[in-house]
């Protein structure tokens, strides 16, 4: 916006290019394409660092940086992109983990160079996801993230990839079926009230639809979203892809691409189907409450480490789906803030399991005990970002978690105060994970003698550790960036439908410090 | 001034950060000396800090650091009040002593370094809880205090007991926060702020007493958690896998008050509910009696000292349940010196003892350790309600209070004169069995008196349990008066009138006495052993509530997340989700010629779609 420079098709191309470069690399020299793919990684971040300088907090409603080249007229489909509040984190978050999990990815020695094409290219397609404003090219991108993980889970994954990949392909392309069906729906119901066809988000934002196409409207997107969240009973592909997967790939399928389906949501459920989300909101929120309490049961009993962290997905997901359907403003803020929470600490979690898995080559909890005599930074690091997932306050998790409980509260109680189990529930499995991995005697005498975190590693969880830090304490730059796009959405809500977010879910509700006023 | 009341918790929080990194390298006895020092100086600074408030009538101030979660109307603020500048009095100082204490106690162990590092973050964890001006602040401490004592608890991680029963305090803990949460999530809904200001000043036009009554309980839960009461308490036994510094700190003068400063920082909002607050003092009243029996049944010194410590929080829960917020706080106030006296004693002498807990190999010690066994006497009278030391004056005001509610109230203030009574019977056992008698000592076992960096300690906690109760006496009530402005908005239970005072004063030191001669008789006079076998080992085992749980909570709740995990998720739900796979590939083997088994190409394949649909997207709108 501040110039006409297209800095965001700069962003989403930066890493096809550096997919190119890393492809062209020759052959006899393997050990150049971790550091430049490493390197080429951290364009991406430097233009991610750039636009997020650059944007302006007091116009987070508005999409900034916009560009918008027509491709195919008649039908209104082109490359039109911007950033809002909400897109402009997870750009942020997505630029920043990529690079780490490249970084993290040493042990991969099949294929390197097909390993890090697909690490580019995937990165490409997570960033045009969180800026397309055209709901075509939002697909492309959508689909586009699905092959490189496919590879990834499939080429370099463990024992059981196969199987692994293959689920996660077919369920994801199953919704992604519906999600398609129901973008062309909602284009030719456009061409229909005006005309001509079109799959800008601008324009279809403009579209009245009945109540009864909303509804299946919302259920053609929301069926792809949910899977990809994953929502209860949706999310059995994802313990096995997370678990199977290389690190590189679990981090970026927790940190990034289950965002995916919550943003879906916020971006295009909640905008174009106010009416349909107003009516079936109640029902989310009861899967996410559902997801929240189960996942993290699942999670207590799990003899694998890398499931366990895999299951805290699910009821940590379903806390930022909770938050959404509330239709609260505080709700709404603390899913979108706890998108990015969760993807630094569960991303620094698989990170960690990652790097013991390499040492040791078993995710067994059973296999493990007493590392904290044995790796102390380790342990401290693990301890650390468990208690950022756990929600400790003075870390980056709470500040979502606690958003979305007095957020949803407001309009579920009842579901709320089973949400507020969760935080119970996930004491348990983390902490008791913890006591049987890394405390009491080493029983095992292949622990005996394990390195602790090297210079690399550190230099991995560092920055992550720092910004869990940074967003737990201070969070208001980044609370402040969301609002405006989230009141936007609520006010649209709102409008659109009569509905009415509840008291104090508004920030112009608040009362006067003095305590005067009261409902 | 805001500067101050900054630096008073900063300077612990600089050393935190100081030992956390570099911990290691400053090594023995450096790191004590840093921590000891960050935590001394803010106690001083607290001390100048404070001054205004001894004038009276001063209401003190706000300190704004910075906006936190501004939506939520919640910033970094402190409030420096006179209640909060006690607690923070009692934080720094028993903690500065402490700290100085642990330097000789923990001397030689390798983990010298990280142990100040923990000891700092608690002190800043303790300080944020009790100076938050809001409940966000509030609870931000009040988790933090949980993770200073999980890391504390389970210090000596080799040690699975210890590991265990970190994991144990910090769970149960998480189970009242629980109800903390609910109670914020109310709070919030009903008032749209979280501001103490906004909430106490609004709570008698906001609230119905239905909702008053229900945020009361539920903060009740959460207090319940963190101050080891009914049912909750569990954790806090075997939170004396610490060591014994910790369990004077956190476990006895500090943390675990935690809960009853919160009830009567909320007084406004218990006021509002009869039912919460005479639950509360009912809570105190059983959890008072129920522990102090268990108390009796002890081996290990420093599980009486516990259960002790889960006693005598009822009985603060008693006074501030009753809306004797003073006298619940100054209870806390003395009870911070004469417990933490004890258990820094109690770790004296495990440190004499080479070790050894189990008051069967005790005995005959005075002469050994005389410091130790001199200072520790003060603190066994101070709690068992001899006047004029410290625990007479606080704990009678709680009970003269409790009997001025009249009608049910009577019955609590007998169960609480019963229980005045098995407090002086357990500690002196305890006291009898170590100090008296013939010693029952292991082979090898050579008793010495502690060092100078520990009895020092000890000896200034001995005079603050002597005086310490004169603070607050019936003819001049100096801390009633000092806390004035920070309870205004709450009508308080006023003693009775001073006939009655005598009276009922009279009856607790008889009580008192009572206990004291019956186990003089038992263990001095007939010099009886350590009791073994039938109620005896009930009540060693605490009624056996650690099974129970397990038996009807833990094991249960396991199975479900079993069943959940491993058949209604594993068979039903993906059951179901690979059936429907099977449909389609047994469809698809139609196709099957397609099927090459290489993952790659089928990714080639699908990479080439996406490819396709871009490419006729470019063509078709005419390319670029």
């Amino acid at each position: 916006m501040h110039s006409t420079f297209p800095v965001i098709a700069l962003l989403v191309l930066l890493p096809t290019v550096g997919a190119v470069v890393v492809g062209l690399l020759p052959k006899s020299r393997r050990e150049l394409v971790l550091p430049i793919a490493t390197a080429l990684s951290t364009l991406p971040l430097a233009v991610a660092l750039y636009i997020l300088w650059e944007f302006s907090a007091t116009d987070g409603a508005a999409f900034q940086f916009t560009e918008s080249v027509s491709w195919y007229e008649p039908w209104g489909i082109g490359w039109n992109v911007g950033i809002d509040g909400i897109s402009l984190l997870l750009i942020t978050l997505t630029a920043i983990l990529f690079p780490l999990s490249i970084l993290a990815s040493t042990s991969v020695v099949k294929d390197v160079k097909l390993f890090m094409v697909s690490m580019l290219l995937l990165e490409t397609g997570l960033l045009g996801v969180f800026v397309s404003l055209d709901l075509l090219l939002f697909f492309v991108f959508f689909e586009m993230t699905l092959v490189p993980m496919y590879l990834l889970i499939g080429i370099w994954g463990s024992e059981n990839r196969v199987y692994a990949a293959i689920k996660f392909f077919l369920y994801t392309a199953l919704g992604s079926a519906l999600l398609l069906t129901g973008i062309v729906a909602l284009a030719v119901m456009y061409g229909n009230e005006t005309g001509t066809i079109s799959f800008a988000f601008q324009d279809l934002l403009g579209l009245e639809l009945s109540a009864n196409a909303q509804l299946w409207l919302f259920l053609g997107f929301g069926a792809a979203f949910a899977i990809k969240v994953p929502l209860f009973p949706f999310h059995t592909w994802l313990p096995d892809a997370h678990t199977e997967a290389p690190t590189a790939g679990s981090v970026i399928l927790a940190g990034v691409l289950l965002k995916l389906g919550t943003y879906g949501f916020v971006r295009f459920n909640l905008t174009l189907f106010p009416e349909a989300t107003v009516r079936l909101a109640p029902w989310l929120a009861g899967l996410a409450v559902v997801g929240i309490i189960y996942g993290a049961a699942v999670a207590i009993v799990q003899p694998d480490v890398k499931r366990l962290v895999a299951y805290s997905s699910v009821s940590h997901l379903g806390f930022i789906v909770l938050g959404t359907f509330a239709l609260t403003s505080q709700g709404l803020q603390g899913g979108v803030i706890q998108m990015v929470n969760h993807g630094l600490t569960t991303g620094a979690l698989f990170l960690l399991v990652g790097m013991i898995y390499e040492r040791r080559h078993t995710r067994q909890i059973s296999d493990y005990g007493g590392l904290a005599g044995v790796m102390p930074l380790f342990a401290g690091v693990f301890l650390f970002m468990a208690f950022a997932s756990i929600g400790l306050p003075g870390l980056n998790g709470f500040i979502g978690e606690f958003k979305i409980l007095l957020g949803s509260y407001l309009a579920f109680p009842v579901m709320a105060i089973l949400a507020a189990s969760g935080v119970v529930l996930a004491a348990i499995y983390l902490l008791w994970a913890y006591e049987r991995m890394f405390t009491g005697p080493v029983t095992n005498a292949a622990n005996a003698g394990l390195k602790d975190l090297n210079a690399r590693e550190l230099t991995i969880l560092v920055p992550i550790a720092l910004l869990v830090v940074l967003l737990g304490i201070y969070p208001k730059p980044a609370l402040d960036r969301i609002e405006p796009a989230v009141e936007n959405i609520i006010e649209r809500i709102e409008e659109a439908t009569g509905h009415e977010s509840p008291e104090f879910g508004r920030i112009d509700d608040l009362p006067a410090a003095t305590g005067e006023n009261s409902p | 001034m805001d500067f101050l009341i900054f630096l008073i918790v900063a300077l612990p929080l600089a050393g935190f950060l100081e030992l956390l990194f570099f911990g290691k390298r400053i090594g023995e006895p450096g790191a004590g000396y840093v921590a000891s020092a960050t935590v001394g100086i803010s106690f001083v600074l607290a001390l100048i800090a404070g001054f205004d408030f001894l004038q009276g009538g001063e209401h003190g101030r706000t300190v704004e650091l910075f906006a936190w979660i501004p939506s939520l109307g919640l910033n970094a603020t402190f409030l420096w009040d006179p209640l909060s500048a006690m607690m923070t009095l009692v934080v720094t100082g028993v903690g500065a002593l402490i700290h100085i204490y642990s330097i000789g106690y923990m001397h030689g162990d390798p983990g010298f370094g990280r142990f100040f590092t923990y000891m700092n973050l608690f002190i800043t964890s303790m300080l944020l809880l009790v100076l938050g001006a809001n409940f966000g602040i509030l609870f931000v401490g009040w988790e933090l205090v949980g993770l200073s004592s999980y890391l504390l608890i389970s210090f000596w991680f080799e040690k699975p007991s210890a590991a265990a029963a970190g994991k144990k305090a910090f769970v149960v803990n998480r189970i009242g926060d629980f109800g903390f949460l609910i109670a914020l999530m109310l709070i919030f809904n009903s008032f749209g702020s979280l501001d103490y200001g906004s909430v106490f000043e609004g709570a008698e036009a906001t609230l119905t007493a239905g909702t008053a009554t229900a945020i009361a309980l539920l903060l009740l839960v959460g207090a319940a958690g963190k101050s080891a009461q009914l049912p909750l308490y569990v954790w806090l036994p075997d939170a004396m896998e610490g060591p014994t510094p910790v369990s004077a700190l956190i476990h006895a003068a500090t943390m675990v008050t935690a809960g009853v400063y919160m009830v009567a920082r909320t007084g406004a909002l218990f006021e509002l509910s009869s039912v919460a607050g005479a639950v509360v003092t009912t809570v105190g009243a059983l959890t008072a009696f129920y522990a102090a029996t268990i108390a009796i049944g002890q081996r290990d010194i420093k599980r009486v000292l516990a259960y002790s410590t889960i006693s005598q929080l009822g009985y603060m829960f008693m006074g501030v349940g009753a809306l004797a917020l003073v006298g619940g706080v100054f209870h806390l106030v003395t009870h911070a010196f004469f417990k933490a006296l004890l258990f820094l004693g109690a770790g004296s002498v495990i440190h004499a003892m080479a070790g050894e807990q189990d008051m069967g190999k005790m005995g005959g010690l005075r002469k050994k350790v005389p410091v130790t066994f001199a200072t520790m006497v003060i603190a066994w009278i101070a709690i068992s309600g001899i006047p004029p030391f410290a625990g007479f004056w606080s704990k009678d005001e709680i009970l003269a209070s409790v009997f001025n509610r009249g009608g049910g109230y009577i019955v609590l203030w007998a169960v609480g004169i019963v229980t005045a009574g098995l407090t002086a019977f357990y500690m002196s056992r305890m006291m009898f069995l170590t100090f008296w008698g013939e010693p029952r000592w292991d082979d090898g076992v050579v008793p010495h008196e502690s060092p100078r960096s520990m009895t020092v300690p000890l000896l200034a906690l001995a005079g603050l349990s002597a005086v310490g109760g004169l603070i607050n006496t019936p003819w001049r009530p100096a801390l009633e008066h000092f806390l004035e402005p920070s309870f205004e908005l709450v009508d308080q239970t006023h003693l009775p009138e001073a006939g009655v005072q005598v009276a009922l004063a009279a009856v607790s030191i008889a009580a008192g006495v009572i206990g004291l001669l019956v186990a003089y008789r038992r263990y001095v006079s007939r010099a009886t052993q350590l009791e073994e076998g039938g109620r005896w080992d009930t009540l060693l085992a605490g009624y056996h509530v650690d099974d129970l749980y397990g038996r009807t909570i833990v094991a249960p709740g396991k199975a479900a997340a079993d069943v959940m995990a491993f058949t209604a998720d594993a068979k039903l739900v993906d059951g179901a989700v690979n059936g429907m796979g099977g449909l389609v590939n047994w469809a698809g083997r139609i196709l099957s010629k397609l099927q090459t088994g290489m993952v790659r190409s089928y990714g080639l394949g699908i990479l080439g779609g996406v490819v396709g649909v871009v490419v006729w997207l470019l063509v078709a709108g005419g390319g670029f």
